[in-house]
């Protein structure tokens, strides 16, 4: 990985952290309507595998699906006006937080369902290989969504046609507000794909060097044919469920602060700082993105909400 | 339609539509269970493998949320399925992918997404299978924005109606009635597609009109010829598409005679029915010349034994019935 990559990688775990951080701000500030699910502490999750893929590649996001919006390429203003219900948003301000979508960009949509991207990204991937395009699809979900029956029927299925997908499970320790473990037969999520013979791993999620380069080898399999795999990204969600969840009582502080020493920002900055980059182009890039935020807030605080007559529009083609 | 007249089945009508259509579009497949070499547990899509080829024509897992799923996901990007499940009950497995992700990934994504699946599903009762391979579910597709929902009632209907449903970039239910496959009609020799959101007046007549859908449209029919001995003339008029619903034709016909009776082979509370009704209704309340009947199927689940199952779905009698106390 040369020094541009390391600098993108970086300043793209930056714009989706700082993007989440101004996302508690309009919550709080009254801007915003309903809730949002925080990414923060995934970022390395949704950027070390979205650095693995091709532009026209697909994925499929989940309820907390900001960071991976952002890694694809989502375009800042587009979200947080979506997130902020203006026309000008990607969905037109119909889809909100949990929906956000970019057909361009291969992002076919965050889901608000859990385990609701599984179908639709194996489907995608079923149409790669038919279509004979050398697509992959990556279908993000969560370690709660593991325990959805669809799961188990899209990895079966998966397996016996060899498509070209890559499920990839940010084990975040918590579904909603309930440990996992708790509610989780098993050692690992990893385990789950043995039986239909997918490959898999249980990986460190907040080191993004380990999930690109683990993600980029089941990418390039999947491109060539091989089928299926999972990658478990062991991780954790600093906020709360959602925005108004501070997040405490059903999560000790000892094991908050541990997960916060192992953040996966801060890790990979000072990493890059013992392998000579200068901190200060570092900095450079965190207020670059810091203005970036600041300036879709602002558009976005300033963009029309739709029409009423818009309520209509888009239930059919 | 001025091509010469042939015979057809309806299973027949269905095969030849899907051939046609996948001859027409290579993005087009079938997927389901048993659809393959098999040629699905009624028979009538044999020759569709041997034709198309298993990368076309794919058995699934037996995996009803999986394989929904696959066909929205790649429906979402480029291909144009045709999902089979076998028996519409099995639609309950399903329901995710059909209501919280196809009908609506359009709308929530602002009109970005386009999802081109025709999901067909068989309904009706009559075939001593009891409560999880007999119901008419209909209604639920026709409740969520985003559905189109075709029931077609004749070997013509389904060849003009499913092209229609295949070339749709929106998801269509396509609801089959299995009790019909063997039936005979006659169809043109090429039938043009038939918009959605057109009823058909299959039978005119002045002085009650009988709303019927699907196999009811049969029922209808024989109702109608028992009346006609009586001196009662019966309109018939198949809505063939409950979304969308063409009203006016319905109200049109309501106005003229003055009496309407429903026929739907749902479960008569909360259906299609109810929905039918308060259609004529709005738009007809000032021509009636007496209440709406509905007829639908008893509320209760489907039972096996035979005298009892007969007993749960409108027949010929009862519509006749229904006519008779309605005109006085």
């Amino acid at each position: 990985m040369n020094d541009e990559t390391k600098k993108t990688i970086y300043r793209n775990m930056l714009r989706i952290r700082r993007f989440e951080e101004q996302i508690f701000e309009v919550y709080t500030g009254g801007l915003m309507h309903g809730l949002a699910h925080l990414y923060i502490g995934e970022e390395a999750v949704a950027v070390g595998v979205c650095s693995a893929l091709r532009d026209d590649d697909y994925i499929t996001s989940t309820h907390r699906g900001h960071g991976h919006c952002v890694a694809k390429g989502g375009n800042l203003d587009q979200m947080m006006a979506e997130v902020l219900g203006r026309v000008t948003g990607y969905c037109r301000g119909k889809g909100g937080s949990m929906h956000i979508a970019d057909m361009s960009l291969g992002i076919l949509g965050a889901n608000g369902i859990v385990g609701g991207g599984f179908g639709i990204a194996t489907g995608a991937a079923l149409s790669a290989k038919l279509r004979k395009t050398d697509q992959v699809a990556v279908c993000f979900f969560g370690d709660g969504a593991s325990n959805q029956g669809v799961f188990f029927e899209v990895m079966n299925t998966a397996s016996i046609w060899d498509l070209p997908v890559v499920y990839v499970c940010e084990n975040n320790q918590y579904g909603e507000y309930t440990a996992t473990d708790s509610v989780t037969a098993g050692d690992t999520i990893a385990d789950r794909a043995k039986p239909f013979g997918i490959p898999s791993s249980t990986i460190d999620g907040n080191d993004v060097v380990i999930v690109h380069e683990t993600a980029a080898a089941a990418v390039a399999g999947a491109r060539e044919g091989k089928g299926p795999t999972l990658i478990e990204c062991m991780t954790y969600r600093h906020r709360g469920h959602h925005v108004g969840d501070p997040g405490d009582g059903y999560r000790s502080e000892e094991e908050r602060q541990a997960w916060q020493d192992k953040d996966p920002i801060t890790t990979f900055r000072a990493r890059l700082v013992d392998e000579g980059i200068d901190a200060e182009d570092l900095d450079g890039i965190d207020a670059a993105v810091q203005e970036e935020v600041a300036d879709a807030v602002e558009s976005a605080a300033g963009a029309p909400y739709p029409d009423v007559e818009e309520a209509t529009h888009h239930v059919f083609a | 339609m001025s091509s010469p007249e042939r015979e057809i089945t309806f299973g027949e009508a269905v095969k030849e539509a899907i051939a046609t259509e996948m001859r027409r579009d290579e993005l087009v497949i079938l997927m389901g269970e048993d659809v393959g070499a098999a040629g699905s547990v009624f028979k009538i899509l044999l020759g569709l493998h041997e034709e198309f080829g298993p990368d076309r024509v794919i058995d699934t897992p037996i995996a009803e949320a999986g394989y929904v799923g696959l066909g929205v996901g790649a429906a979402l990007t480029g291909m144009r399925p045709i999902v089979d499940i076998m028996f519409g009950d099995f639609m309950a497995l399903a329901m995710d992918q059909i209501v919280n992700q196809a009908a609506k990934l359009r709308y929530m994504s602002g009109g970005q997404a386009t999802v081109p699946l025709t999901i067909r599903a068989t309904m009706g009762a009559g075939r001593s299978s009891a409560a999880q391979h007999s119901q008419s579910l209909h209604a639920w597709a026709s409740h969520i924005p985003g559905l189109k929902v075709v029931v077609p009632s004749t070997p013509a209907d389904v060849l003009g109606l499913f092209p229609t449903a295949v070339r749709d970039d929106n998801p269509v239910l396509f609801f089959e009635d299995k009790m019909m496959y063997a039936v005979k009609g006659t169809a043109p020799e090429t039938v043009d597609p038939i918009p959605f959101g057109v009823a058909d007046v299959k039978r005119e007549g002045s002085d009650v009109t009988l709303i019927a859908t699907s196999s009811m449209v049969l029922v209808a029919f024989a109702a109608a010829e028992t009346l006609a001995d009586d001196g009662i003339s019966c309109e018939i008029v198949d809505p063939r598409t409950m979304v969308p619903l063409d009203t006016d034709t319905l109200v049109q016909s309501a106005s003229k005679t003055g009496h309407a009776v429903i026929i739907d082979e749902g479960c008569r509370s909360f259906g299609v029915g109810a929905e039918l009704a308060s259609v004529v209704y709005e738009g007809a309340f000032d021509y009636l010349d007496a209440p709406i009947v509905r007829l639908g199927a008893m509320d209760v689940p489907v039972p096996f034994t035979k005298p009892l199952e007969d007993a749960t779905i409108p027949n010929e009698t009862d519509v006749v019935r229904a006519v008779k106390e309605m005109l006085g």
